[in-house]
This record gives structure tokens, sequence and C-alpha cells, in this order.
């Protein structure tokens, strides 16, 4: 079976919820590309990811009010992954579930390609991005955010994890 | 996601996009996508399958090696374990993509977000 036409299908799913107006997915003619420079094995990773990934526990952030209205946040990449979850509620639910972190945050899969070599380095921050009510918030607030702390932590390549 | 994967690529630093909505991503247009033909929320690979997250992972890598243009999209070779079901059941009539709860949840985020943003907060 081919691959889900989420735009055509979340349109008419909508319509017949009662929402008129169709959403806008964001569409452009030209891509960037930024060619990789250096072999992969000398290069520092991160990952960004909107899964409103969240560690538990967390005395320093108000994930109540951060997880799903806030601007561009960070992971320590030592954190434990028993430690992070996911309370997103915007994937499949009925197919499956975000118990296993790795499914969607790679970060465990990440470690083990910097102990192997096949990686540099892992940056010391990694990044969770809301999925936002506004592009314009993303392009102007979200992606600059990201981009200075990739460019403080030295980051060469950015792993990037939709839900 | 994809705007901000296209935000790092227009500032130089190359990225790889590892997604379940192939169509949204490409409509919008990032420089690699790694495909993965599974529901929305696995885009590295089925929950506990380690093997195959691994072998997902390392694609993604070789995809940041090995482009040399944008939109270079690759497609993981891998079926959902329990067939394609979930396919025509996702945003259907008889499976509500949210439940009254999650719908709820939406609402009161879309809301807090519009109040924190009047407050210059976000």
């Amino acid at each position: 079976m081919s691959y889900v036409r989420y735009i055509d299908k979340t349109r008419a799913y909508y319509l017949k919820e009662g929402y008129d107006k169709p959403y806008d997915w964001a569409h452009f003619d030209d891509v960037p590309f930024a060619p990789l420079t250096k072999p992969l094995s000398e290069c520092r990773a991160t990952i960004v990811s909107t899964s409103d990934i969240a560690i538990r526990e967390d005395e320093s952030a108000d994930h109540t009010q951060e997880m799903f209205v806030g601007n561009a946040y960070v992971i320590p990449s030592d954190t434990p992954v028993e430690r992070l979850y996911s309370q997103q509620e915007h994937f499949d639910k009925h197919a499956t579930h975000l118990d296993d972190v790795d499914s969607f945050f790679p970060i465990t899969r990440l470690r083990e390609a910097a102990a192997a070599g096949r990686i540099g380095s892992i940056a010391k921050r990694l990044h969770g991005v809301h999925t936002s009510y506004s592009k314009r918030h993303t392009l102007e607030i979200d992606g600059p955010l990201v981009l200075e702390r990739c460019r403080e932590d030295g980051v060469d390549v950015a792993i990037l994890t939709p839900i | 996601m994809s705007l901000v994967a296209r935000y790092l690529e227009a500032n130089g630093i190359p990225t790889v996009m590892i997604a379940n909505g192939r169509d949204i991503v490409e409509h919008c247009g990032v420089a690699r996508l790694l495909f993965v033909d599974f529901p929305l929320g696995n885009p590295c690979g089925e929950p506990s399958a380690l093997d195959q997250q691994r072998e997902i992972f390392e694609m993604a890598l070789t995809l940041l090696e090995t482009a040399s243009e944008p939109r270079t999209t690759v497609e993981a070779p891998y079926k959902w374990s329990k067939g394609d079901e979930w396919k025509s059941l996702i945003f259907s009539e008889e499976q509500r993509f949210l439940d009254e709860e999650a719908t709820e949840h939406w609402l009161e985020a879309k809301a807090r977000y519009k109040e924190r943003k009047a407050e210059g907060q976000v």
C-alpha cells in the first residue's frame, strides 16, 4: 500500500469536522542545502525534535507551562534516557505508542554512533521545538534560537525527528 | 519541523530529517529526508525494535554523507509489523484522530499560546 497523503486526508477530515478553512501547509519552491564539509566521524551532532520530549522530575523547568506552548527549549544530552518521556498527543495512538523514547528521539542511537566513532561527538544540548500555532513563530523565534544554541555548541550536523 | 530544517540549512548546518509524514515534508521542501512508512509517532523505528532502529539511524547518517542536492528523499525498506490497516484508518470517520480529552488539551494549549503571546512571553 502506498504511503498516506496526510495533506489530502486531513483536509477532508477537518472539513467534515466543521472547520471550513483548510490548514495551509508550508510550501516553498526553493530548498536550501548545506553540504557536509567534513567526515561524519569528525562531526558533532545534535537532535532537534517536535515530540514534546521532556525530563521527568525536572524541577528547573515548568513543563506544564512550557510543554506545549513555549519557545524552543533544550534537553542536556547526558540526560539518562529513562528520565525522558513525551506526553505528545498528536500521533497515531490507535496504531502505536510513545513508550520507547528512542522510537522518536534517538538519543541512545546517537550515543551508540558516538561510541563507535561513526560520528565525532554529541553536542551538549539536544533541542525541542513545539509544533507551533504560527509558522512565523517557528521561523522568527524557534529557528534562530536553535541555530544560536547549535553554533554555541559547535554543532556540525542536526538530526531532525518530527512526530 | 521542516521549517527549522530549512532554517538550519540556510545558515550552513546540514540536516537530515527522519519522518513518517512524507507528503507534508516534501510539500514544504527539505534538504534530506529519510522516509519511514510507519504510523505518526515512530519515525526512528518500531518501539523496542533495536536492530531496526539502528539500521534506520545508520541510513539517516549515510544520507547526510551521500546527498548531493536538496529534496533528496530515501525510503527505509521496512513495513509496519502489524500490517497496513492503520493507513486506511488514520483520519477516518470511524477512527477520530484526537479523542475528546486530547481535543480539549489542544484547544487549551492554543488558548494558552495566545495568552502568552499577548503577554510577550513567546
